[in-house]
């Protein structure tokens, strides 16, 4: 049965947006032949497999039986997009692996690496089944190339956003730890501001503030800029922000290490320093803090 | 939906949902002031806990309801601004500034106790 | 799998409401942080509100984004008002908002990562908005 091989190279899997495109007839008939043979052949495929990926010395954060477990769901998920055209599962796959692996210590180059195996495996099966019909293997590589491309790249797209994702979770652990909002007692915050504000930092300082009223039910927050790098204008806009902010949660913030030239700028900037609670250092900060709650030696309790 | 205002001693509280539309916010306006003129309430205390977004007309409203409480010779106190909220506010520039405000209702409460000196419970 | 949008009629107090709910919805779907999700609802609050109180009728879309590796939402506020005739007056910054026409636009603009408006007199305004998510 003689088919023209024009109308086996279709357009398939070239559509970005992981829409199932329309692939012509004789692609789709090559396909379930494909997806039919790579089921028949799982097992052995699957092991030649892990076998690689051990030769190659990947995956060694893993035990052979867990990578063995994941090649198996891998290798299932690439067939099933091979099949359905669709790579919405084996998105969710990719990221659903990323997330377990990452923590393990897995790489990139190991992820991408272990992908290009599969693809090539499987090639090489192909290779050899249809080693007779020369012309037949090449409709079935039209057919495979792209695909195989396709979910070669949404696996290491996958894993490489789901890095990212892990890393800026990290330094955001990190800023946390670094800003410290500190009880020293009961209904008073301190937060030391030190360091270089960019506008991601200043965010995080003011939402940490906050939470950090709410949850230790502060009157009183006392907010020094001794260390603070740069007092500019946007920076000056962020403690604004956060004195205001915190206002609205019912606590009076004194904002301390307030020096001539950065009570200038806010001035520039507008800020009304007559509405704002100064005081020069942390020390004298704290005591006003004391008094406005109220903390004095009562010797007599009275009645009520 | 109409905002729910309960009597406590000689305050008035008022619990606003977390969907409220701008009628509902003039709803409260008008039924607050009322009820602050028939009951003679020294305080209010507007719980916002549920609300999830604080925009320019709600802090404007907010504002009028104050302002109109304290012609009144009562004192308003807004309560339960959540952390995120406060923070979406002044991005917008909405501080409230006239405004008395304290963390929650036992906060608020005790604010108002302390305006009157009161010992009613 | 089909671009999330949505479009939101704006034509009464209502549907200010309405277009927050729904932008909430989206921006949980994408799964942004909850600070994020009440800045985007804040945002449409006043996109909304102001077509409301100058142009009485108009629509609001919402739509989730892609860029290079990350997710987002657009939200696009649209009207066939009297637009705005000093935009540069409009969207001016500082700490008072009486200033910028009471629009609110610069703290809009605050409130969201790509900040784009389009206003002509007596054609309408556009006002184009994006957050990203973190």
């Amino acid at each position: 049965m003689a088919r023209k091989r024009d109308e086996g190279v279709a357009v398939a899997f070239q559509n970005t947006s992981g829409h199932a495109t329309q692939r012509s007839e004789v692609t789709s008939t090559l396909l379930r032949e494909l997806v039919a043979h790579l089921r028949q052949n799982r097992t052995p495929l699957r092991e030649e497999w892990v076998r690689r990926i051990t030769e190659a010395q990947l995956l060694t954060a893993m035990t052979k039986e867990e990578i063995f477990a994941e090649a198996t769901s891998v290798y299932d998920s690439y067939v099933a997009a091979l099949e359905t055209g669709t790579f919405e599962a084996l998105q969710n796959y990719a990221r659903n692996l990323s997330e377990r692996i990452i923590p393990r210590g897995v790489e990139t180059h190991e992820v991408v690496g272990i992908v290009l195996l599969l693809r090539d495996v499987l090639a090489r099966s192909l290779f050899a089944k249809y080693q007779d019909d020369f012309e037949e293997l090449n409709r079935i590589l039209d057919a495979y190339e792209p695909a195989a491309n396709r979910i070669a790249n949404t696996v290491a797209v996958g894993f490489v956003q789901e890095r990212e994702r892990v890393i800026r979770q990290q330094q955001e652990a990190i800023r946390e730890l670094s800003t410290p909002v500190l009880q020293v007692r009961e209904r008073l915050l301190i937060l030391p501001i030190i360091g270089v504000i960019d506008p991601q930092r200043a965010r995080q300082l003011t939402e940490q503030l906050l939470r950090g009223i709410r949850t230790n039910r502060a009157k009183v927050v006392v907010i020094d800029i001794t260390g603070v790098a740069a007092m500019d204008a946007t920076v000056a806009n962020h403690l604004v922000q956060t004195v205001e902010a915190s206002r609205l949660l019912g606590a009076t913030v004194i904002v301390t290490g307030l020096s001539p030239e950065i009570a200038q700028t806010l001035v520039t900037i507008g800020v009304d320093l007559g509405k704002m609670n100064t005081v020069g250092d942390l020390q004298g900060g704290i005591e006003q803090a004391e008094r406005l709650l109220g903390y004095k030696v009562v010797l007599i309790a009275e009645a009520g | 939906m109409e905002v729910p205002i309960l009597k406590q001693g000689g305050f008035l509280i008022a619990t606003v949902q977390a969907a409220l539309s701008d009628a509902d916010l003039l709803q409260l306006r008008a039924a607050l002031l009322e009820r602050v003129v028939r009951m003679r309430s020294r305080g209010v205390i507007l719980d916002v806990t549920a609300l999830d977004v604080m925009d320019s007309f709600a802090s404007r409203t907010i504002r009028e309801i104050a302002h109109m409480i304290r012609l009144r010779g009562a004192e308003t106190v807004i309560v339960g601004i959540q952390p995120e909220v406060a923070f979406a506010m002044v991005q917008l520039g909405l501080t409230l500034e006239d405004v008395a405000t304290a963390l929650d209702l036992e906060e608020g409460l005790e604010y108002l106790n302390q305006k009157f000196k009161s010992t009613t419970i | 799998m089909a671009a999330d949008e949505v479009r939101v009629q704006i034509a009464s107090d209502g549907d200010i409401v309405a277009a927050r709910s729904q932008g909430r919805t989206l921006a949980i779907k994408l799964g942004f942080s909850s600070g994020d999700i009440t800045l985007i609802a804040t945002a449409i609050s006043e996109l909304a509100r102001n077509i409301l109180s100058y142009a009485r009728q108009g629509e609001i879309l919402l739509r989730a984004v892609d860029g290079s590796n990350r997710t987002g939402i657009l939200i696009v506020a649209a009207d066939k008002g009297p637009g705005i005739s000093d935009l540069r007056q409009a969207l001016r910054d500082g700490f008072s908002t009486s200033g910028s026409l009471g629009l609110g636009l610069p703290g809009v603009r605050r409130l969201m990562d790509e900040f784009e408006i389009t206003s002509e007199p007596t054609q309408g305004t556009t006002v184009k908005v994006k957050k990203w998510k973190q």
